[in-house]
C-alpha cells in the first residue's frame, strides 16, 4: 500500500521510506484485520473488453469510488432543497415557472422540479447501491473465511507492534504458552498456539456490525422504493355527522405510486362524530392552535364491528398499512334556502375553506335544482359566503378575530341565474362562476350583502325566498395514506444503527504471546497487541493480559542488570514474515 | 374550550435574567482563558520544536524490562507504546498555560467560571422549560440556549473524566457567547406553548438527540480546525520551516496533531450512530405527524446531506490516502452542512419544519 502513502506529499514519502523497512516485517500479522477492500492504483488495463469490464467493476466497488458517489449524492440532494419541488408544492413550482421565463423551462428539462425522482439523482444512488452490493458480497465471503480460519501467526519482531511488553521468567516456554492460551480464552479471544507463540484475536463483531450496517442500508432502500411504488395518498373533507368509505371514488383528491391498483385499498369506513379544537386565549400567540381532536367511529371490512376512537394531529388511526391522519379543519355553516312559496330547496352544512389563521373562511352555496323564482320560473341560486367564527363587531374589519366560535357571523352575497354547472366542464365547489348570474339588489341598487348570526334569516328581494343560518358544524380534513414496506424500512433502520454502533465502538485487535528459551536459560516472554487503529485501550488491555500471564509466569529476579533484554527469536518463526504486505491497518497514518 | 397550561410569565423573566447572567459569567471565563493563553506565552515551551527537529529514527530501542531490583517484586510488566508507522512521534503540547504557573491558575479559574456559568445557564434553560411546562425546544431561541448549555456540558464532562481538553476552552466559550448573543438579540421569542404538530413524545427524543449531536459535532469541528493548524505547524517544523512567532506561541501549546486528529475522529465517530438515530426518530415522527416518514422536506434533505457527509468522512478515514488533512476537510464540510441545516434552512428556506419562530 506504499503507493498511496506517497500521495500525502514529500514529508510522508520520507517517513514512509524510513518506516517501510521496519513495517514490512509486520506482514501477514496485520493483514485481514478487516475486510475493507484494498486500494489499487487505477492501472489502466490493456486487456480487451473483459479486461475493461473487470477493471470498471473493480473501480466501481472500490472505496475510492464509494466515497466519490457518496459525495455526489449529497451534492445532488442540494438543489431539491432550494428549488420548489412539485412533489411538495405544485403552486410554488407554477409560480417559479411564471417568474423565471428563461430559467424555468431549463430547470424543468433538467428535472430540477422533481430532483429526487430525476434520472441523474437516481443514477447516482443506483450506482452507489450497485457498488455497495458489489462491495458487500466479497467482503461477506472474506469475513466468513476469516471466521473459519485462525488468527495469523506472530510476526518475527513483536517489539515493532504498537503495544509491547516483555519479561523473563523461570517457567518453561510451554507452560507460559499454555497459561497465555488460558488467559486469552478466558477473555474470549479466539486463540491457538502457532509455532513458538500464541496468536489470538477478538472483536469480530466489529466486522459483522459493519456488514450488517451496509446490508441494512440496502434493505432500507428497497423498502423505501417499494413503498413509493405502491404508495397511495388521498384526502377527504368530512363534516361532523358524515362518513367515509375507503374507495377511490370517495376521495376529494388522490395520488398513488406507479404500481398501485385500486384493489390495494384496505376496506374500512369511518364517521366523524365530533371535532374539537382549542386555542391559546391570551398572550402574544393568542389564537395559536393547541389541540385538535376528531372523535370518530370506524369499522374494518364490509361488516366489521364498529369501534370509537379519537384521531389527533400526531396520532393517526392505523388500519392495516393504512393510516388516517387529521390534517385540517374548518367550519360548515348549516344553511336552509326556501323559495318564494316557502318550500325548502336546500338545507345542508356547507364546508367553507379557511383563509387565515383565525379561520376567516370563504366558500360557495349552490342551489342547483328545485328552485323557482317569484314568477315560478326555474332558476339556480348561488351565494358567495364568508364566515367569521369570531366577528369583531360593527365597524371592524371583515376578518375573524379568533379561531374559535366566539361570535360567529355568516356573510352572504346572493346571486340568481345559471350556475354554469350543466356545461359539462368540471367546476370547483368552492368557486362561483358569475358569468351567467345576476345579483340581487338591495334598496340602493347595490349588490345585496348581509351578515347573519345563527338563527337569523335573510329575505331575498322581490319575494325570491329566504335564507336562514341555522347553526355551525365543524369539518375535519383527513388524509389517508397507505405505504407498504414501512415495517421493513424501520427494521432496516434499527439494524443499521445496531450495526453502526458495533462497527464504530468495537475494536478488532490481535494479541500474540511468544515464549522462547533465552541464552541464559530463562524463558523470554514477549507480548504484543495490534489493532486496526491506535487506541489507548489497546495498551491498557495488553497490560491487563500481561498482568495475568505474568501471574502464572512471574518475572525471574534480574541477575545481571546489564544483560540486554533483547530476545532472540526462534529462527523457525522467520518464515512467518511476509515482506510484501505493509501493515495496512496497524498504521493509522496521520 | 379548555386552555392548555398558561405560560408562567414570572418564570420566563427569571429565565431571561439567568441567561443574561450566564452570559456575563461566560464573559469573565472568556477573559480568564485569554489570561491563561497570555501568561502561557511567557514560558518558553519549545518542546514540540525540539521533538520535531530531532533526527527521526533516533528512537531508543522500544524494548524495556521492568527492573525489579534485587528483590523480586512481582509487578506487572510495563507496556511499551509505539506510534504507528508513518506517524510523527511528537509529544502533546502542555496546554494553554504553557507550563506557566500563573497561566495555569487562570486556566483553573476559567474552568471554574465556566462551570458556574454552565450552572446558571442550565437554570435559565430549566426555568424556561418550567415556564412553558414542556421541553425548552420549541423555537430557535430555546434551541440555541439549550445547544450551548449542552456543548459546555460536553466540555465539562470531558474535563470531569480527566481528559485534558482545557485547550478547547477558549474557542468553545467564544462561540458560546456568539451563540447566546444571537439567541437573545435576533432569535428571541417570548415563551409559549407549542402548536399541535409539535405535541409528541418524539419531540423529546428527536430534538434532544439532535441538540446533543450538534453540540458534539461542534466540539469535533473545533478539534478538527485546531488539528489543521497544528498539522501545518508541525509540517513546517519537520521540513525545516520557521512558523511565525504568534503561531508558534499558540500552536506549540496544543496537543500533537495526531492527538487532535484522533480526538476529533473519536468525537465524530461516537455521535454518528446517534445522528443516524436522530434522523430515524425524525422520520418516525414525520410518519405520525405528516403522513409520510420521508418526504424530502428541506430539513430532511439537509439532515440527509449532513449524514452522508459524515459517512463520507468515516469512509475517508478507512481509505488509505484520504486520512489526515483530506478527511479533516470533509469533516469540516460535514459540520458546515449541519450548521446550514440549522441556521440556513430555518431562516432562508421554507418547509414543514416551522419551529424557527423567526
Ligand atoms: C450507501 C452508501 C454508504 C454509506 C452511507 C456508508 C456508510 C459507512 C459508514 C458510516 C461507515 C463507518 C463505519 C465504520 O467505520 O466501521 C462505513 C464503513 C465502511 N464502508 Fe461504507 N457506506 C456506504 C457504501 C459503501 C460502499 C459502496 C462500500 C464499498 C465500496 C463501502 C465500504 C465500506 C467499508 C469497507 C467500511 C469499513 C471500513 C473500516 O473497516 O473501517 N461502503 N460505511
Amino acid at each position: 500500500m506504499s503507493n498511496t502513502e506517497t500521495e500525502t506529499g514529500a514529508r510522508a514519502e520520507v517517513e514512509a521510506k524510513a518506516s517501510a523497512a521496519e513495517d514490512s516485517d509486520l506482514g501477514a500479522a496485520g493483514s485481514q484485520l478487516s475486510t475493507a477492500p484494498r486500494e489499487d492504483a487505477p492501472n489502466l488495463p490493456s486487456l480487451g473488453v473483459i479486461g475493461w469490464a473487470r477493471w470498471f467493476w473493480r473501480q466501481l466497488t472500490s472505496m475510492r469510488v464509494a466515497l466519490l458517489l457518496l459525495f455526489m449524492l449529497s451534492l445532488a440532494a442540494i438543489p431539491g432543497s432550494l428549488i420548489p419541488q412539485s412533489s411538495q408544492d405544485e403552486t410554488k413550482v407554477a409560480d417559479f415557472l411564471k417568474a423565471h421565463e428563461t430559467l424555468g423551462p431549463v430547470y424543468d428539462r433538467l428535472g430540477l422540479f422533481h430532483v429526487y425522482s430525476s434520472v441523474w439523482f437516481s443514477a447516482i444512488y443506483i450506482l452507489l447501491f450497485v457498488s455497495l452490493i458489489g462491495c458487500i458480497v466479497p467482503r461477506s465471503w472474506q469475513f466468513v473465511e476469516q471466521l473459519r480460519g485462525r488468527p495469523p501467526r506472530a510476526p518475527k519482531r513483536l517489539d515493532r507492534l504498537p503495544a509491547y511488553a516483555t519479561w523473563r521468567t523461570g517457567a518453561e516456554p510451554e507452560q507460559v504458552r499454555e497459561a497465555a492460551l488460558k488467559v486469552l480464552r478466558q477473555r474470549r479471544f479466539r486463540s491457538h498456539v502457532a509455532g513458538d507463540a500464541v496468536a489470538a484475536e477478538k472483536g469480530y463483531l466489529r466486522e459483522a456490525g459493519n456488514l450488517l450496517f451496509h446490508i441494512a442500508l440496502i434493505v432500507m432502500l428497497i423498502a423505501f422504493a417499494w413503498g413509493q411504488l405502491l404508495r397511495s395518498e388521498g384526502t377527504k373533507l368530512i363534516v361532523e355527522g358524515d362518513g367515509f368509505a375507503n374507495t377511490l371514488t370517495q376521495y376529494d383528491d388522490f395520488k398513488s405510486g406507479s404500481l398501485f391498483t385500486p384493489d390495494d385499498l384496505n376496506p374500512f369506513s369511518f364517521d366523524l362524530k365530533n371535532f374539537r379544537g382549542t386555542y391559546e386565549a391570551t398572550g402574544p400567540n393568542k389564537g395559536t392552535p393547541r389541540t385538535y381532536e376528531a372523535a370518530i367511529t370506524y369499522a374494518v371490512g364490509a361488516d366489521g364491528e364498529e369501534k370509537s376512537t379519537t384521531v389527533k394531529v400526531n396520532e393517526p388511526l392505523e388500519i392495516g398499512d393504512s393510516k388516517v391522519y387529521l390534517v385540517s379543519h374548518g367550519y360548515a355553516p348549516v344553511v336552509t334556502v326556501r323559495d318564494g312559496s316557502g318550500k325548502v330547496v336546500f338545507s345542508d352544512a356547507v364546508p367553507l375553506l379557511p383563509l387565515d389563521a383565525n379561520v376567516t373562511s370563504s366558500g360557495v352555496i349552490k342551489v342547483m335544482d328545485g328552485y323557482r323564482d317569484a314568477k315560478g320560473k326555474r332558476e339556480q341560486l348561488g351565494f358567495q359566503a364568508f364566515f367569521l367564527p369570531s366577528y369583531g363587531g360593527e365597524g371592524t374589519a371583515v376578518v375573524s378575530q379568533f379561531p374559535a366560535l366566539l361570535n360567529p357571523v355568516l356573510n352572504l352575497e346572493p346571486y340568481h341565474g345559471d350556475l354554469g354547472v350543466d356545461s359539462g366542464v368540471p367546476q370547483s365547489v368552492y368557486r362561483l362562476d358569475k358569468s351567467h348570474l345576476k345579483m340581487f339588489e338591495d334598496s340602493k341598487g347595490a349588490q345585496l350583502r348581509e351578515n347573519l348570526k345563527p338563527g337569523e334569516t335573510m329575505t331575498l328581494p322581490g319575494g325570491a325566498g329566504t335564507v336562514s343560518f341555522d347553526g355551525v358544524k365543524e369539518w375535519a380534513g383527513f388524509q389517508v395514506t397507505q405505504q407498504p414496506g414501512s415495517g421493513w424500512a424501520l427494521a432496516g433502520a434499527v439494524a443499521a444503527i445496531a450495526g453502526l454502533a458495533a462497527s464504530l465502538f468495537i475494536q478488532r485487535r490481535r494479541v500474540w504471546v511468544r515464549a522462547v528459551r533465552g541464552a541464559d536459560g530463562l524463558t523470554v516472554v514477549e507480548m504484543a497487541g495490534l489493532g486496526r487503529s491506535e487506541s489507548a485501550k489497546l495498551p491498557e488491555e495488553l497490560g491487563d493480559l500481561a498482568g495475568l500471564v505474568h501471574d502464572a509466569a512471574p518475572a525471574a529476579p534480574e541477575r545481571n542488570a546489564d544483560l540486554g533484554p533483547e530476545p532472540e527469536p526462534d529462527p523457525a518463526s522467520d518464515s512467518d514474515s511476509d515482506a510484501h504486505v505493509a501493515p495496512a491497518e496497524g498504521a493509522e497514518k496521520n | 374550550m379548555t386552555f392548555a397550561a398558561a405560560t408562567n410569565e414570572n418564570l420566563a423573566s427569571i429565565s431571561n435574567l439567568l441567561i443574561y447572567s450566564a452570559m456575563a459569567v461566560y464573559t469573565l471565563a472568556f477573559l480568564a482563558y485569554i489570561a491563561e493563553w497570555l501568561f502561557g506565552s511567557r514560558s518558553k515551551v519549545g518542546r514540540t520544536a525540539a521533538a520535531l527537529t530531532q533526527k527521526t529514527g533516533a528512537k531508543a530501542p522500544a524494548v524495556t524490562v521492568k527492573k525489579a531490583g534485587g528483590t523480586a517484586v512481582l509487578e506487572r510488566p510495563e507496556v511499551v507504546v509505539r506510534a504507528a508507522a508513518g506517524a510523527r512521534d511528537v509529544p502533546d503540547g502542555p496546554g494553554a498555560h504553557g507550563g506557566d504557573e500563573q497561566g495555569d491558575l487562570y486556566g483553573r479559574i476559567a474552568v471554574s467560571l465556566t462551570a458556574l456559568a454552565f450552572a446558571i445557564e442550565f437554570g435559565g434553560v430549566l426555568t424556561r422549560a418550567l415556564s412553558v411546562q414542556r421541553a425548552p425546544w420549541g423555537n430557535m431561541y430555546e434551541f440555541n440556549i439549550t445547544f450551548s448549555t449542552v456543548a459546555v456540558g460536553v466540555y465539562l464532562g470531558f474535563l470531569a473524566l480527566k481528559k485534558d481538553i482545557r485547550w478547547l476552552g477558549l474557542p468553545l466559550i467564544t462561540s458560546v457567547l456568539l451563540d447566546l448573543g444571537i439567541a437573545v438579540t435576533v432569535l428571541y421569542t417570548a415563551s409559549d406553548q407549542l402548536v399541535p404538530a409539535l405535541h409528541s413524545y418524539w419531540l423529546y427524543i428527536h430534538v434532544s438527540t439532535a441538540i446533543l449531536c450538534g453540540a458534539v459535532f461542534y466540539v469535533g469541528a473545533v478539534g478538527t480546525i485546531l488539528y489543521l493548524f497544528r498539522d501545518s505547524y508541525e509540517n513546517k517544523l519537520a521540513t525545516g520551516g520557521k512558523p511565525g512567532r504568534f503561531a508558534t506561541s499558540v500552536l506549540e501549546r496544543l496537543p500533537a496533531s495526531a492527538s487532535l486528529d484522533k480526538f476529533s475522529y473519536r468525537v465524530n465517530a461516537a455521535v454518528f450512530p446517534l445522528w443516524t438515530f436522530t434522523i430515524i426518530a425524525g422520520a418516525i415522527w414525520a410518519g405520525d405527524a405528516w403522513g409520510r416518514y420521508w418526504g424530502w422536506d428541506p430539513k430532511e434533505v439537509w439532515s440527509f446531506i449532513t449524514w452522508v457527509a459524515y459517512a463520507c468522512y468515516l469512509h475517508a478515514r478507512a481509505t488509505a490516502g484520504w486520512k489526515g488533512r483530506k478527511a479533516a476537510y470533509i469533516a469540516l464540510i460535514a459540520f458546515g452542512c449541519w450548521l446550514f441545516n440549522y441556521y440556513g434552512v430555518n431562516i432562508f428556506v421554507s418547509g414543514k419544519h416551522s419551529y424557527s419562530g423567526v
